[in-house]
């Protein structure tokens, strides 16, 4: 019984182990000189974990009777949460060891954040999930703030630890009332208790739920730490930021309200659907003024968060389905993008301002090329691959009722295109200014380029990952 | 005689309060640490009250979970505070405002 449950969270299992004697082990040999050789194989463990779930998992297990869960929904979530996280560490080696950012620490929190990710997307019971919230947020909270030196480091991670708190302050409350009014913790229990009219004090619960996870995925009106913690963290940990952490609480989203309360479709949809609308024309409108390109990306990731809850809002495994491409295509171009971000340097001193960008294809031809194959997707330009990434919502939302929303979303995304397409100006007409130097490491190069190449080539066939959506949606709604 | 709702009454206004702590306070950053707490705690009341009524131990058992948390979480703001204080010189809540947008 036991040694079966062990089984299914060994991945989790293995992963929370290799942290903690990565950190002995550490604390007990090289400190820091550790620290280069921990960030590549931590990356490497993550990839192999990837690939260990992407290609043994199958069906639908439980472990610890239903508080976790191994579906395919869990499995889709986590393969892109590892592989992201992977991507990420390998691209913040370098950057962090030139500035001497380069703490042994910094791959493990971020190993142990990936644990608390990988327990959130498989919750089957309350606990569980905070649990897992927590362990993502407690070590998110301290790579925040990484830079111990910067008072725009420490000021981040302040902000979103005081932010964060309250929003798990939120989603607690909710539980207990969820918990009292339902009778248990576990999800299954929950679905039970909401099929016949569910009590007022459930539904109390339900929307403070549903306002502490709005927190985590940052759509608005819950957005506002957002764009202080992208500029104040140190830029790999904000790269961090907008990838793994965002999939893991959009797919713990998507858990807790088709796997608790899918009894009740029609009672959350409607603030899922505010959520959407309000974080996408907050995103679109309020990047307009930023000149900070961190800013502008934590804004870009708002109203990113909020094409995501649209394919949540339409309430079917079509719109479950969407939301994973969503997140996936999401996941790239920000990988790419944040490559592009981390080269940004003016005498090996990082840049963040847009301004900074003036005439950048006469001095890097491709790489402005790689950029603005990225910018137009994360604007949604056919034929790019985020325009089907959005088509993919918008036509979730319209078939699931939602015409208005879907309506919404295309005003929003023009709007937002602006200053995507903004920065595309400045690259390529802009004044002659002060420009960046150099070029990209090879690293950084690679992945710029790699996200690029898959936002043209992935049109073909979305590498497949439509029909691998299709069957993780289709374990997470039935 | 004592019932689940004084209970909850109880926890709900400390929740409330401990909110309103966050947004109204205005001095200091260890009256925010306080009010989170104060949050936590009122839900734990929440989680044994509800615990109790149902006849049901798993509520406790969360409670434990929720305490242990909150210990970490104290840790760890109180760990960064102590990081921006040394950088900022201050921990007025006005102060924390480097980064405005």
């Amino acid at each position: 019984m036991i040694a079966s449950d062990i089984q299914i969270v060994m991945p989790e299992i293995l992963l929370a182990v290799y942290a903690m004697l990565a950190l002995l082990g550490a604390v007990y040999t090289t400190k820091d000189g550790a620290a280069s050789l921990l960030t590549w194989v931590t990356s490497g463990l993550f990839v192999l974990l990837a690939l260990w779930i992407g290609v043994n998992g199958q069906g639908t297990q439980q472990a610890f009777d239903g508080m976790f869960v191994d579906d395919g929904f869990a499995r889709f979530a986590k393969v892109t949460v590892l592989l992201s996280a992977a991507a990420v560490l390998l691209m913040s080696e370098s950057y962090l060891k030139r500035r001497g950012l380069l703490r042994f620490e910094y791959p493990v929190l971020v190993a142990l954040a990936v644990v608390g990710m990988m327990v959130m997307v498989s919750a089957g019971d309350l606990m569980a999930l905070y649990m897992g919230l927590e362990l993502q947020s407690l070590a998110l909270y301290v790579v925040a703030s990484l830079r111990r030196d910067s008072v725009k480091s420490t000021e981040a991670g302040l902000k979103y630890f005081v932010l964060g708190a309250l929003s798990s302050g939120l989603l607690l409350y909710g539980a207990s009332l969820t918990y009292g009014f339902a009778g248990t913790t576990l999800f299954s229990g929950i679905i039970d208790a909401t099929a016949n009219d569910p009590s007022l004090g459930l539904l109390f619960g339900l929307v403070f739920l549903i306002a502490g996870i709005a927190f985590k995925v940052s759509a608005a009106p819950f957005h506002m730490w957002t764009p202080d913690v992208y500029e104040g963290s140190p830029t790999p940990v904000t790269a961090f930021f907008a990838t793994a952490p965002k999939v893991a609480a959009i797919a713990l989203f998507a858990r807790v309200v088709h796997d608790a309360f899918g009894g009740i479709v029609g009672d959350w949809q409607q603030i899922v659907a505010f959520l959407s609308v309000a974080s996408m024309f907050l995103g679109a409108i309020a990047a307009i003024g930023q000149r900070d390109i961190k800013r502008l990306m934590a804004y870009s990731s708002i109203a990113h968060m909020g094409f995501a809850l649209m394919g949540l809002a339409a309430g079917t495994a079509f719109g479950v389905q969407a939301m994973l491409i969503y997140m996936a295509i999401y996941v790239t171009m920000n990988v790419g993008t944040f490559a592009f971000i981390l080269g940004m340097e003016r005498d090996g001193v990082p840049v963040t301002n847009i301004d900074s960008l003036r005439q950048y294809s006469k001095r890097q031809p491709l790489s402005a090329l790689a950029m603005l194959v990225l910018l137009f997707s994360l604007a949604g330009v056919p034929p790019m691959v985020g325009f089907f990434g959005k088509f993919y919502v918008l036509r979730a939302a319209y078939d699931g009722g939602l015409a208005w929303l879907a309506v919404a979303g295309v005003v929003a995304s023009v709007i937002g295109a602006f200053y995507y397409l903004r920065v595309v100006y400045y690259m390529y007409f802009g004044q002659e200014g002060l420009g960046l130097d150099g070029k990209l490491n090879p690293v950084l190069w690679t992945f710029l380029m790699g996200s690029a190449l898959i936002m043209v080539v992935g049109v073909v066939n979305l590498f497949g990952i439509e029909p691998l959506a299709a069957a993780a949606a289709a374990t997470l709604v039935n | 005689m004592i019932g689940l709702e004084h209970y909850l009454a109880v926890a709900a206004a400390l929740f409330v309060i401990g909110i309103f702590g966050l947004f109204l306070n205005r001095k200091n950053v260890i009256i925010l640490l306080m009010s989170i707490e104060l949050m936590l705690l009122a839900v734990n009341i929440n989680f044994v009250a509800f615990s109790s009524y149902l006849g049901d131990l798993v509520g406790q058992v969360f409670t434990l979970f929720v305490l242990t948390v909150a210990a970490a979480e104290a840790a760890i703001g109180l760990a960064i505070l102590v990081c921006f204080f040394r950088n900022r010189g201050t921990i007025d809540v006005e102060d924390v405002n480097v980064m405005k947008g």
